[in-house]
């Protein structure tokens, strides 16, 4: 682990790790037959969370059989990898396997936003705002209120949100783009997109309430 | 829920939302105080504000519990 400064620590000690966790810090810290049977054993048991997480997905990804096996396997050793690369990070504020598992979910999303591309149902920069009242639960036969909302939510795109704002919110809101696979497409990052996203979204509901479509409530928290 | 009240829940933003990359940073801290039923919400609103809005994070939230709540059974 990387050292910390002693005045610091006395004055907010770190976490106590506990005894398995701190086993797998140092052993996969040595060398020689101890780290290699460690990271044997942690490399199966990214693999197992790898699955069983493909799976739990699988319903969502139209993906099975060996291809689903292929993206675990991936998954799995990429997650070894980021382990390996941040382990001077874990402080052993949770179990170390709980850490360790958190990189398979980044790994699997990652691999599940690239594997969108390999057939995406519509391209990321259509405009098709009729498509929005579909998003939105509208029946076809609402036809005039379809043709309301879909009209003043352009409407408020047009005028408030920049084009980075505009390309973001038409490729999730309109054309139904995962946001990991919109970050694999923008070469961006999660983080990035959804705050793009975030202030899309607030700015074109303060549109949306100034011109009485919807509540004059800024938030609501839940 | 439909048509305008679907987009209004779509298009609210909740203020103490943290982002993706805090809500991650500290997920697998989040995850234990779930699983033991330890006031998470309570003690990080704004991630569980984040992983209420966020469909990814959400995604790697639940599947980062699943593997926890597995692992202990």
């Amino acid at each position: 682990m990387t050292p910390a400064d002693p005045a610091i620590e006395a004055i907010f000690p770190p976490p106590r790790v506990d005894p398995d966790s701190d086993h797998w810090v140092r052993t996969l810290s040595g060398t020689g037959t101890e780290r290699e049977e460690a990271l044997a054993r942690l490399h199966e048991l990214l693999l197992k969370i790898a699955n069983g997480e493909m799976r739990r997905r699988g319903g969502q990804l139209r993906i099975s059989g060996p291809e689903l096996d292929d993206l675990a396997y991936q998954a799995a050793a990429d997650a070894l990898l980021a382990i390996l690369r941040k382990l001077g990070q874990f402080r052993g504020e949770s179990r170390f396997t709980t850490w360790a598992y958190k990189f398979v979910m980044f790994e699997v999303s990652a691999k599940v936003g690239r594997h969108f591309w390999r057939n995406p149902a519509v391209p990321i920069d259509t405009e098709d705002w009729d498509r929005l009242a579909d998003r939105f639960g509208l029946e076809p036969d609402r036809e005039a209120e379809r043709r309301d909302l879909a009209g003043a939510v352009r409407l408020a795109v047009d005028e408030h949100l920049t084009q980075r704002q505009r390309k973001v919110f038409v490729a999730i809101a309109l054309n139904g783009v995962p946001l990991d696979a919109l970050v694999v497409e923008l070469g961006s990052t999660r983080n990035a997109i959804y705050k793009t996203m975030f202030d899309a979204r607030r700015k074109l509901r303060a549109a949306l309430a100034a011109n009485g479509y919807l509540d004059d409530e800024t938030s609501r928290h839940s | 829920m439909n048509g305008w009240s679907a987009l209004d829940d779509f298009l609210r933003t909740d203020p103490r939302d943290v982002g993706c990359a805090e809500a991650m940073e500290l997920l697998h801290v989040y995850v234990e105080l779930v699983a033991a039923d330890a006031s998470a919400a309570q003690r990080y609103p704004g991630i569980a504000a984040h992983l209420r809005a966020c469909g990814p994070c959400g995604e790697d939230f639940a599947g980062l519990l699943a593997a926890v709540r597995g692992a202990a059974e």
